[in-house]
């Protein structure tokens, strides 16, 4: 493979929420970046830019990763699913994040395109997962707001009620 | 914060990837998974001119259990080698200290080989195989080497790796007959970068302790048959000798503390593994 110059735009196409999306990027582009102001696709969000938070979390090629440690070019050709690929259409919610309504499991909302990310991935690799599991997989994200009492007990519910709960519990 | 402008690279062979080292010399640098070098250039504290992607270089990517130990080739993420089935018969104390190499998410992509590159000396798996008495192979465009833990890591960030090498593997040797393992770390928050680590093994009579977290790499000391206070005088002595300092995570008085802790700790644990 040639080696792409740091000066030129670089075509890039990813396969995005099962659709074909390209754009140009420099070697330097963020994933995450790309996504955001190439693509205009602006659901999964960006906090940290070196690693830590998990805002920017995206599923490629069906695992969850940090886009901000990812670069454009090193998506091409690759599958990228992200918050917007959840439900059917925008108005659709899934299982989970109805859970996440019904407990609360989000207030401002900044980091939750990135917790769903993971957690979309990591249930459908451990589908029967134990609360320390989950809570282990959540140390992977920072929620300045929720104190993720929510979010445990919005996945617990997912995964005891097969994601069939529909109304609110205790109204 | 974004990384400055470089070339790039995405090396097809291990072959394409030495040569990419040499024509770009000492500005060149490798990126495998990425979550310590991509941190590390979006911070702008390493700006190199060109990056060689070896994460798709499918002879990199594998995990081989031959001559007395487990070799895991350089494109091999942390969570292969956590999910593989053999892990806790093979490699028991990875198994142990895997769980706590950074996060779900930062395991899909960082590599094994990838975190003994970057050498920090508070991370689990230098540490892991420094400890072990591992190897690292190290590859460049006019030979190869293999190298022991010890002559690899040489301090804070800083290997024993030429600018025109690469990492191609890192061997932890199998575990022998009659040996237990344990490891223990303290962290601010599980995935985080541990404070103090420390890793054990034993066999009758004999106690091996690694440390991370205090000195500028993984410490390893070896004791026989140490028991009750001859065993807390020898762990103030390592906690002294590791040279702690003071930084915002800890005082260097809080990292001895947790070295005679959790090193008896897990040295017990591991007499009773
Ligand atoms: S923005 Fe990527 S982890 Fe914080
Ligand atoms: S909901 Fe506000 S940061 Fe998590």
């Amino acid at each position: 493979m040639p080696r792409l110059s740091r000066e030129a735009r670089h075509p890039v196409t990813i396969i995005l929420n099962g659709k074909r999306a390209s754009g140009y990027a420099e070697p330097r582009l963020l994933l995450v970046d790309f996504l955001r102001r190439e693509i205009g696709a602006t659901g999964s969000h960006v906090g940290c830019e070196h690693g830590v938070c998990g805002a920017c979390t995206v599923r490629v090629d069906g695992k969850a990763v940090r886009s901000c440690l990812m670069y454009a070019v090193q998506a091409d050709g690759r599958r990228v699913d992200t918050v917007e690929g959840l439900g059917d259409d925008s108005s659709d919610l899934t299982a989970l994040q109805s859970a996440f309504r019904r407990e609360h499991a989000l207030q401002c909302g900044y980091c939750t395109p990135g917790v769903l990310m993971s957690i979309s991935d990591f249930l459908e690799r451990n589908p029967k997962p134990t609360e320390t599991e989950i809570r282990e997989m959540l140390s992977g994200h920072i929620c300045r707001c929720t104190g993720y009492a929510g979010m445990v007990r919005a996945v617990l519910d997912v995964v005891s009620n097969g994601g069939a709960a529909e109304s609110p519990k205790s109204e | 914060m974004k990384p400055k402008g470089f070339d790039y690279l995405r090396a097809a062979s291990v072959e394409e990837a030495v040569d990419g080292l040499k024509e770009g010399g000492e500005e060149a640098r490798i990126v495998a998974g990425g979550q310590s070098l991509g941190a590390m250039m979006n911070m702008r504290l390493v700006e190199p001119e060109l990056l060689v992607d070896i994460a798709g270089i499918a002879d990199l990517d594998y995990l081989r259990a031959e001559n007395g130990a487990l070799e895991v080739g350089a494109a091999l993420t942390q969570a292969e080698l956590l999910e593989w089935s053999g892990l806790a018969e093979q490699a028991p104390l990875l198994h142990l200290a895997m769980p706590h190499v950074g996060h779900f998410q930062t395991r899909n992509r960082g590599t094994v080989c990838g975190s003994i590159a970057h050498a920090d000396p508070s991370s689990e798996l230098p540490l892991s195989l420094a400890v072990l008495g591992g190897e690292v192979k190290l590859r460049s465009a006019s030979g190869q080497r293999t190298l022991a833990a010890s002559e690899f890591q040489l301090g804070m960030l800083s290997t024993a790796r030429r600018p025109d090498e690469m990492v191609t593997a890192v061997r932890f040797p199998n575990p022998r007959p009659g040996q237990s393992f344990a490891f223990r770390e303290v962290a601010r928050r599980h995935g985080d970068f541990a404070i103090v680590a420390a890793a054990a093994v034993v066999s009758d009579g004999h106690v091996r302790l690694g440390i991370g977290g205090v000195a500028d790499r993984p410490t390893v000391r070896d004791w026989e048959a140490l028991e009750g206070s001859a065993l807390d005088d020898a762990l103030n002595e390592f906690a002294w000798d590791l040279g702690g300092h003071d930084d915002i995570h800890a005082t260097a008085r809080y990292r001895r503390e947790l070295v005679r802790r959790i090193g008896r700790r897990a040295i017990e644990e591991a007499r009773h593994a």
